[in-house]
């Protein structure tokens, strides 16, 4: 396909869905891994010289001047950029209704009445609707990739923590943030993930791990494998229809050589919300500081003192849920509840993480259904409240509180919508879930 | 948590936003409810616990002193619309 063609066809997709915040092409004259490949990036990965908003308002304009670490790889392995994809404003939240001020909310490929997921639903919709060769770059900080790769019915891999480069990543929560591949084959994501994965001192949360080929893991026998299942994921809450169909892919491991059993996470299951969404938020009400109308972004006119100019310029500019996450995390690090809020949910964190690391112990993978439900309608989305939408995470928060792999899998479908199968690894167990992935295709 | 119009009003002026009364009215109750619902963390015994900053254990990542190439005034200064000589222009500091 020319670049016209992918042009033409991205711009008719982006006319009826709205995948893209900006369609821009930029060609790699490396010859590499990804070589004839159109990469798709998340709004909030930076690239050279292509307006990068994160999804805000407060961001129009900027044109950064030099490339996220991954797209520094993208580019060395010979990829083709195609744009910038739609996602909730900063990532904040599970629909990508809470796009910034002016922009698109991307409709889902299988029904327009519905949501994509968020926060990255335009990698996930047009991963799904691209006619040529496609990968996604998205971004995980609670479930940003798996949800919406559910919801439209593609893989998605979200890393261990520290696995890929956050450099040139726009941050939401730095101790949460990741970025993944999304693609409509295991054997792509696998590809992705060889190429964006590895230490860089540009990061200095970015870990020492071995290489690894992830390709190599796509076919793998399973035979032997012990699979958890996650008791509490396919109980009260979760629409039986879903169940029905995580049970049925459950089956075809057990048929392939794979032991199951059910296990239990009291811990997470009842805190990993709450823990979640606590520091989530207060690293968000600091990083989103440096957005004030001085260096980058929407600019006003100099007018009043620093904190009259600063404080109208985000006022303006900033959607509802960034100025509610920016207040809940500011108050939660306040003097007198820091103690009850911050510091607590990150005690609560060590809890959690050692009761995945126990299970860990005696299971190779976990299994649970990504999301309780199918992509919600945008009028049932409307009239949940904020406390809503943050409860639909149950499931995806608490592998993203631990920074341990998961990826969605297409499961099925459940009223003529796609079902994701979440797969959860312990740390650097990447392969692993990439064997299931394939098995399960 | 009760959280009164008042405390969103100060909360919000720390964070440097200026909410409308329109929306200090529809967020007071929103973050009441959310803050009573994060609260149930109380319920979980921390107290022998260590915090996790991090997912996974880091150490301090420390580069060898070596002077590299930084960006450019040039660049640096590309996406502001307030610059004078070769620096940030801002607002005043002192009235």
């Amino acid at each position: 396909m020319s670049n016209e063609q992918i042009v033409s066809e991205v711009e008719s997709l982006n006319k009826e869905y709205r995948y893209l915040n900006e369609v821009s092409i930029q060609e790699s004259s490396a010859k590499g891994k990804l070589s004839g490949v159109c990469v798709s990036v998340k709004d909030c990965i930076v690239v050279k010289d292509m307006q990068s908003r994160a999804g805000s308002r407060v961001l129009t304009g900027y044109s950064p001047v030099f490339d996220a670490t991954v797209i520094q790889k993208v580019r060395e392995q010979g990829g083709t950029i195609i744009g910038k994809t739609s996602q909730d404003e900063f990532g904040f939240g599970s629909f990508n209704t809470n796009v910034g001020l002016g922009l698109n909310i991307p409709l889902n490929p299988f029904d327009k009445t519905r949501c994509c997921g968020g926060s990255s639903g335009g990698a996930a919709g047009l991963t799904q609707k691209a006619g040529f060769h496609h990968i996604a770059l998205s971004e995980s900080t609670g479930g940003s990739i798996v949800c919406p790769a559910a919801f439209c019915g593609v893989y998605g891999l979200c890393p261990t923590y520290g696995l890929v480069s956050r450099y040139g990543l726009m941050d939401y929560a730095n101790s949460l943030d990741k970025i993944g591949p999304m693609a409509k084959k295991v054997e792509d994501v696998a590809l992705m993930l060889e190429v964006i994965a590895g230490y860089d001192e540009k990061d200095s949360t970015s870990v020492k791990h071995e290489k690894e080929e992830y390709s190599s893991f796509v076919g793998k026998d399973i035979s032997g494998m012990k699979i958890g299942v996650i008791k509490e994921s396919l109980g009260e809450g979760v629409d039986p229809q879903i169940a029905s169909t995580i049970q049925e892919k459950i089956a075809v491991l057990e048929s392939k050589g794979a032991t199951v059993e059910e296990v239990s996470l009291p811990l997470n299951n009842s805190y990993s919300l709450a823990a979640y969404y606590l520091i989530a938020m207060c690293e968000t009400s600091t990083n989103l500081s440096k957005y004030c109308g001085m260096r980058y972004g929407k600019h006003e006119s100099l007018e009043g003192s620093f904190n009259e100019y600063f404080s109208g310029v985000r006022s303006e500019h900033f959607s509802a849920e960034a100025k509610r996450r920016i207040i809940i995390g500011t108050f939660a690090r306040m003097s007198g509840f820091r103690d009850a809020y911050y510091i607590k949910a990150l005690k609560v964190r060590t809890k959690l993480i050692e009761e995945y690391k126990k299970t860990f112990e005696s299971y190779d993978v976990l299994i649970s259904p990504t999301m309780p439900v199918i992509a919600p309608t945008f009028s049932e989305i409307g009239q949940m409240s904020p406390l809503d939408h943050y409860r639909m995470d149950i499931l995806t928060v608490g592998p993203n509180l631990a920074g341990l792999p998961h990826m969605n899998i297409p499961a099925g479908f459940s009223k003529d919508m796609p079902v994701g199968l979440m797969v959860i690894g312990n740390h650097f167990d990447e392969g692993k879930l990439l064997q299931i992935g394939k098995v399960l295709e | 948590m009760q959280i009164t119009p008042e405390i969103v009003k100060k909360v919000a002026s720390v964070a440097r936003l200026k909410l409308t009364e329109k929306e200090v009215k529809e967020f007071t109750p929103q973050l009441s409810e959310i803050l009573d619902a994060f609260s149930k963390i109380d319920e979980v015994d921390t107290k022998s616990t260590k915090m996790s900053i991090q997912p996974v254990e880091l150490r301090n990542a420390l580069r060898e002193d070596i002077p590299g190439e930084c960006l450019s005034v040039e660049d640096a200064l590309k996406n502001t619309e307030h610059k004078k000589d070769h620096y940030f222009k801002g607002p005043k500091v002192i009235e």
